[in-house]
């Protein structure tokens, strides 16, 4: 049995909304830099050199590369011979969104009740993910959410005899429909199989992958290179104003589903595909 | 083409920009996002006067982060305009002249473009950091208490955006598109 004081839940917490807000992950910065070299559009080049531009001025100036600096998406992954001491788990991740969100000068974009919206003032409450690992470390992974693209974000419950080429119709339905209101390139997330919330789950924790780095399973590596090229000859361009680099990656998890389903969703994410990593 | 305008600007001054165009604006706009507009549409149904004028004005749909010590703004680009189609013909009927967001626009917010002889620019979206550089001054002037959704004057220089929606009604997003696209 380890013992982990929450304060330090808290305190690292706190500092990835603030990294993960102004830095992004280096294989970010990789797949955009070759992105402005390979562009065919004039303005799509100047439009992706002007996001590398606005990276360097978000870290040198400490300036939230974007202004929505999302709502905080929190995966735990908790060894199970971990046990936390000095307060409740929930209330130490929220703390430290709450002091990274406002002493990071981070805006604050999370409302109280989704009908009532009033702002909480604080970007709390977190969405937090648990999930109980073997070990006896804490793997935190933070990622701040803006809702340009999660609005453009997409559920489907497809037919079995869909297959292979129903998913592929809809990550595609998805990523047209998107078009320049998910600020391209995006990254794409994508989850098959499980039920309805597993899916949608599986998307979001795609996201937080190394854009370099494919699936493990044949038929799945084929269907991420596959889409990426695919996505890639809509023309929609960065900015959705016209070019050859609509998304950067497509990243997708699968999951065992029931006899009767093929649940697939669709998460995407714009080219500030925010996350940061530590492990306690 | 590269143009320049000063804001607040006259219908004269916008009636030649065409869709493509590259626009750097200097001058005064106000920014104004869901909850502002939404203010906005129930003072107007309640026959009350608007915090601002919309004559000549241009909005800029955007909600800062916090402005850090001894800078007039945080991270400052533009959210995506289709939540504010909803409000945009009226304010466009009651003289807005232009309005900057990212993302398309609806049918109704084209025809009240094209009505007004208006205007619908896109700034560069997630580029919030590059952005602020082009802002000087800011300043809330009405609804304080929606923090980041308030509604602010800001004082900008060479501030870059692109003419998507010209005032003949020409749309960048449905045209733009075609010359990359290879699907068949």
């Amino acid at each position: 049995m380890r013992m982990i004081d929450v304060a330090d839940i808290t305190q690292n917490i706190k500092e990835m909304c603030i990294e993960a807000n102004h830095f992004l992950t280096e294989d970010m910065d990789h797949v955009l830099k070759r992105a402005t070299e390979e562009e065919r559009a004039p303005l799509g080049r100047q439009i992706l050199c002007q996001l590398q531009e606005n990276l360097k001025i978000a870290g040198e100036d400490m300036i939230p590369i974007c202004q929505d600096t999302g709502m905080a998406v929190i995966f735990m992954e908790v060894g199970q011979d971990v046990h936390f001491e000095g307060g409740l788990l929930e209330e130490a991740v929220n703390e430290g969104v709450r002091q990274g969100y406002t002493e990071g000068y981070l805006r604050k974009s999370v409302v109280d009740d989704p009908i009532l919206r009033k702002n909480t003032g604080d970007n709390t409450p977190a969405v937090i993910h648990y999930e109980m690992v073997s070990g006896d470390q804490v793997r935190i992974t933070v990622a701040p959410k803006g809702f340009g693209s999660e609005n453009m974000s997409r559920v489907f419950m497809l037919k079995p005899a869909d297959g292979i080429e129903g998913v592929k119709k809809a990550i595609l339905t998805a990523v047209k429909d998107a078009g320049p209101n998910a600020c391209p390139p995006m990254v794409v997330g994508v989850g098959i199989g499980g039920t309805f919330e597993k899916c949608a789950l599986m998307a979001k924790k795609a996201l937080t992958r190394p854009v370099d780095q494919r699936s493990e399973i044949p038929y799945v590596r084929e269907l991420e290179e596959e889409m990426l090229a695919q996505i890639n000859r809509t023309g929609i361009g960065p900015g959705g104003l016209g070019g050859t680099t609509t998304a950067l990656a497509v990243n997708v998890n699968t999951y065992p589903t029931h006899i009767a389903g093929l649940p697939v969703a669709v998460n995407i994410c714009c080219h500030v595909n925010r996350h940061a990593v530590r492990v306690l | 083409m590269e143009r320049h305008i000063q804001a607040p600007v006259s219908r004269g001054e916008i009636s030649g920009l065409k869709a493509g165009d590259y626009v750097y604006i200097t001058g005064t706009i106000y920014t104004a996002r869901d909850a502002a507009h939404k203010r906005m549409q129930e003072t107007l149904n309640a026959g009350d006067p608007l915090p601002l004028k919309m004559q000549d004005n241009i909005i800029y749909y955007m909600g800062p982060s916090p402005a850090r010590e001894g800078r007039p703004i945080g991270s400052a680009g533009p959210t995506t305009a289709s939540r504010m189609d909803k409000y945009a013909p009226a304010l466009l009927d009651l003289g807005l002249i232009g309005m900057i967001g990212k993302g398309k626009r609806s049918e109704s917010v084209k025809q009240a473009i094209v009505r007004n002889g208006a205007v619908y620019f896109a700034a560069v979206g997630g580029a919030g950091a590059l952005l602020s550089r082009s802002i000087r001054k800011s300043e809330v002037i009405a609804y304080e208490d929606l923090g980041t959704e308030a509604i602010r004057r800001l004082e900008v220089e060479n501030f870059p955006v692109i003419v998507v929606i010209d005032p003949e009604g020409n749309d960048l997003y449905e045209t733009a598109g075609a010359e990359y696209c290879d699907l068949g």
